[in-house]
This record gives C-alpha cells, sequence and structure tokens, in this order.
C-alpha cells in the first residue's frame, strides 16, 4: 500500500497504481486549457531536491507544481556537500525546518530519497536514485502505453538495453508486471544482472527473440558518461545487436509501439530515423510525464504535517 | 471533520454515485443497496422537475441560442443530458452539454483526503455564453463557488446561472440557485442522495434523505 512517499513502484500495489493513472488521466485535461493551472496547491511549497544533475525530469516536476499552482523551489546543493553522507541528512533538516508540502529528491545513491524521508515531515517523491528506482518515469510509461493501447494487462513489453545499472528498466518491471503485462528483458550479457529472472522477467541474449510478439519495446538510454565504455566494446557493436531500428522492430507486433526514457543517443539505442517518429512515442511519454507529476503531487503534496504515515483515501 | 470544511460525499451524494474507475471510463451510476433511506423525489418527479425547469429557461432566457449547460460530475451530467433533452422538446433549441470537475477547485483539500477526480469536458468555448451549472443536491454553496471559479479559467460568460434538482439548505456561502426542482428542508446530519436505481447512467434515477444516526431523516 502507498503511504506518505513515493519511493519506489515495489512498495505500490496495482490499486495504488490504477489510482494514480486515472488521477493523472484526468490531470491531461488541464494541460489542454488555454489557461493550463488549477488552484489545487496554492500556499504550497515543493521542493526540487536534485543532487544530481537533470534537467527533464527537474523540469517536468517544476512545470507539474507550477500547474497545480504551488510554489517550486529548485535546490541544487554544490558538488563538494555531498562528500559527507551526514550533510545530506543536514540539507533534509535544514529543508524540513522551512517546512515544504512535499520534496523531490534526485540522488546518485540508491536509498538516499528513503533516507531523506525518514528525516522529513514533507513527504518525499523519489525522482530517481542510483540504479534503484525511478517511480514517475515507470508511471508515465504505462500512462503511455495505457494511452496507446487501452490496457497493460495481457501485453508483452520487451525493455532493451542496460537492464543492470537502470534505475527505469528496475521501476518498469515491477510497474509492467503488478499491472499484468509479461516483462522481457534483452541486452549483451554484461548488462543483465544474473539473478534478474527472480523478478519475474524472461531473460533473453537475442534481441530478436526478445521482440518476438511484443506490443511494446522499451530502448533503455546507455549511460555513456557513467560507464566508461567497460560493458560494451563500442557504440557500433550495441546499435547492431541491441539498437532498434525498422528492420529489427519487424520481429515486435506489427501495431508495437517503441518508448524510450530520453535523452536518445540517436543511432545508438535508436535509428535516427526511429527516434523521431511513429511508432515511437517518445515525446508522448514527456507530454504524459507533467500530468503524471501532477497526479502524484496532488496525491501526496498538501497532506498535513501531522499526517504522517497515512495513506490517502 | 471542520465545520468550514464539510464532506462534500454528504451533499453531494457521491457515496452512491462511484467515482469513475481506473483507467478514466466512467463507471455506470449505481444504487448503494446498503443505503435505503426515504425517496423524496421519484423518477417521475425528477422528470417533471427537469421539464418545468426547462420551460423556465426557455421564459427567463433572451438569448437561447447562447445557453450552455454545464453539469457538475457525478450527478449534475445525466441531469443536464435530460434537461437539454427537454430544451429540444420545449423549444427546439440543440443546446451545448458540458461537464465540470470541481475537485481541484475545492476549498477542503488541506484537510488531507485526496478524493478522486472526476471528468471534464468542454465541447465549445464558455465566452459570451450564458452558462447554466447543473448540480443534483445543493447545500453549502462550496460546490458552485468552486464551479464558478473552474468555469471562469474556460473563458469569460455573458452570465451564469445554477440549476440544482434539490435544494437541502445549509447555505455556507453567498450563493443563490436560480432553478430548483424541489427546496427540502433537512437536519444537518441528513444525507442527500441522487442516485440511479440500476447502475444505469441514463437512470431512472431517484432522490433519497438518510440519515446515519439511524433511520430517515427530517
Amino acid at each position: 500500500m502507498m503511504g506518505r512517499d513515493l519511493l519506489g513502484i515495489e512498495d505500490l500495489d496495482r490499486a495504488d497504481i490504477e489510482m494514480i493513472l486515472d488521477t493523472a488521466e484526468h490531470m491531461q485535461e488541464v494541460g489542454l486549457r488555454d489557461v493550463k493551472k488549477v488552484p489545487t496547491l496554492r500556499g504550497r511549497t515543493i521542493v526540487n531536491l536534485f543532487f544530481e544533475p537533470s534537467t527533464r525530469t527537474r523540469i517536468s516536476f517544476e512545470i507539474a507544481g507550477k500547474r497545480l499552482s504551488a510554489d517550486v523551489v529548485n535546490f541544487t546543493p554544490s558538488a563538494s556537500s555531498l562528500k559527507k553522507a551526514e550533510s545530506i541528512l543536514d540539507t533534509a533538516k535544514t529543508l524540513d525546518a522551512m517546512d515544504p508540502d512535499a520534496v523531490v529528491v534526485r540522488h546518485a545513491v540508491a536509498g538516499v530519497p528513503k533516507r531523506i524521508a525518514d528525516e522529513l515531515h514533507a513527504p518525499v517523491i523519489n525522482a530517481g536514485d542510483g540504479a534503484h528506482e525511478h517511480p514517475t518515469q515507470a508511471l508515465l510509461d504505462l500512462l503511455t502505453v495505457y494511452e496507446e493501447k487501452g490496457r497493460i494487462d495481457g501485453l508483452t513489453v520487451a525493455i532493451i538495453g542496460d537492464i543492470a545499472h537502470s534505475r527505469v528498466a528496475r521501476s518498469n518491471i515491477y510497474a509492467f508486471l503488478k499491472m499484468g503485462a509479461e516483462v522481457r528483458v534483452a541486452a549483451p550479457p554484461t548488462m543483465i544482472p544474473a539473478n534478474v529472472e527472480t523478478l519475474g522477467v524472461k531473460a533473453f541474449g537475442s534481441l530478436r527473440e526478445a521482440l518476438d510478439g511484443a506490443d511494446v519495446v522499451m530502448a533503455l538510454r546507455i549511460q555513456r558518461e557513467r560507464l566508461a565504455d567497460a560493458y560494451f566494446p563500442s557504440d557500433r557493436e550495441y546499435s547492431a545487436t541491441f539498437g532498434i531500428d525498422r528492420a529489427k522492430l519487424r520481429f515486435a507486433k506489427d501495431d508495437a509501439i517503441v518508448m524510450h526514457p530520453g535523452p536518445v543517443n540517436r543511432g545508438v539505442e535508436l535509428s535516427h530515423d526511429l527516434a523521431d517518429h511513429r511508432p515511437s512515442v517518445i515525446l508522448d511519454q514527456v507530454r504524459n510525464g507533467v500530468a503524471l507529476r501532477m497526479a502524484v503531487l496532488y496525491l501526496l503534496a498538501a497532506r498535513h504535517p501531522g499526517s504522517k504515515g497515512g495513506g490517502w483515501t | 471533520m471542520a465545520k468550514n470544511t464539510p464532506d462534500l460525499r454528504s451533499s453531494r451524494g457521491s457515496g452512491a454515485i462511484h467515482a469513475p474507475v481506473a483507467g478514466g471510463v466512467e463507471s455506470a451510476l449505481s444504487h448503494d443497496r446498503e443505503a435505503d433511506g426515504r425517496v423524496v423525489l421519484d423518477d417521475l418527479a425528477i422528470r417533471r422537475s427537469l421539464v418545468r425547469i426547462a420551460h423556465e429557461i426557455v421564459e427567463r432566457t433572451d438569448d437561447l441560442p447562447s445557453l450552455y449547460l454545464v453539469g457538475i460530475p457525478n450527478g449534475g451530467v445525466p441531469l443536464a443530458r435530460r434537461l437539454a433533452a427537454n430544451l429540444r422538446d420545449v423549444a427546439e433549441l440543440e443546446v451545448v452539454v458540458g461537464m465540470l470537475d470541481t475537485t481541484l477547485y475545492r476549498d477542503d483539500l488541506t484537510a488531507g483526503a485526496r478524493p478522486r477526480l472526476r471528468r471534464t469536458e468542454m465541447p465549445s468555448a464558455v465566452d459570451d455564453r450564458i452558462v447554466i451549472l447543473v448540480d443534483d443536491v445543493a447545500s453549502t454553496g462550496r460546490t458552485i463557488r468552486a464551479a464558478m471559479d473552474a468555469l471562469m479559467d474556460f473563458g469569460r460568460p455573458r452570465a451564469v446561472q445554477v440549476v440544482a434538482l434539490v435544494d437541502r439548505g445549509h447555505r455556507e456561502l453567498p450563493i443563490k440557485i436560480d432553478y430548483v426542482g424541489k427546496n427540502i428542508p433537512t437536519r444537518h446530519d441528513d444525507r442527500v442522495l441522487f442516485r440511479s436505481l440500476e447502475g444505469d447512467a441514463e437512470g431512472p434515477f431517484e432522490v433519497v434523505i438518510l440519515n446515519e444516526n439511524g433511520g430517515p431523516g427530517a
């Protein structure tokens, strides 16, 4: 059951996920209006606490908060304050004294949002922690698939790329399995964790087998800045074996859609053509990200500080 | 719950008319069989009220083509549709019907509850239109206040008026209902529900009073 915070999809049950998606579908309508703003979180303060650089996710949360009339403050602690573990908690305690109504946390180390949540009265939303989870990304991916396919249950989802180091993969595996989809993963062997099948997915060393009959093809970003080329010989080789282009997409269902959390390394995970055109739905994912984050802020922010530990109704 | 943050469920009847299910498909309005109260309006009475209100609207509106009916979910939506059908019969008018969820404009969200959102569909612009908000049960006026705020975000109507099938009193804001189906005096702790008898969004409908402290209300 969902509690006060949103730290990971692992903590949610299907009813929680359905509630968030249902709320997000209604938030989409606000984004279509001339006046894209509702007074729901007027007088509430949301802090974006990003220890790791991010433009897309931070802006998405910022726009979501502003469309709900919250005051959104971006706080990016300097790199020097990251050296000591206690300085993170100091930052959290300092923040808490300013009485925010929600804190959105991104950090390069798994588990930091949880540590911060333990210190804060305000609800904490995990915007990505190390290779652990990125729950709002998985939820916006569910929303996008639901919009395209009208259901999640019974679909086959193939996640292609660096499963071992990807919080997007982990959150999406939990999310799609909980919603009744079959989830497959495929990557070079160095990028697949040994125990991945214990999560309930099928692992493939061949792209063709993984794509066979898939309704959704999700390519992950190759984190070149993190991997330092250690896990695969070259972009070209990765692209040749696990990069998605229209020819390889023929293995999937005729009406399969292609997703990517962005930003795309064009010509590596996706061909240039697929990065920009149907059946890829990358810009829909971005658009849905705002509505989804509005839903999460609506459901979690503006809860009274005294309500720590409660659920929603 | 504090008096200034009323639980709108008790006045608007969403306890019986279910919120949309996940996935955004409007579920059928359904009859809450556990809550059998005293019927104060049956389907025939509701139909008659809506025919009378349609005549009153025609009589009192100088510019009929500018009418725009906006139902407040959930109960106001089927009522707005019926009213539109009546206006077609009475005055051969094709009236635009929209629906406007007021949840994001409520004044009691800080209390911690996160009500489910309902659908908003405004099929044409409201500028210079005579907008008639349609609600099932009017009480404190807070829902109407929220609906007016929401409406203003869609444009600048020439006038805003309100239809309520039932006005149960207990107003907390200076809001007037222009067209009332029936005034029903109630105790503060009564619940007044507009609901569908067979779970069908097209009706038949009824309005019941129940009192959680036992038995039918005032």
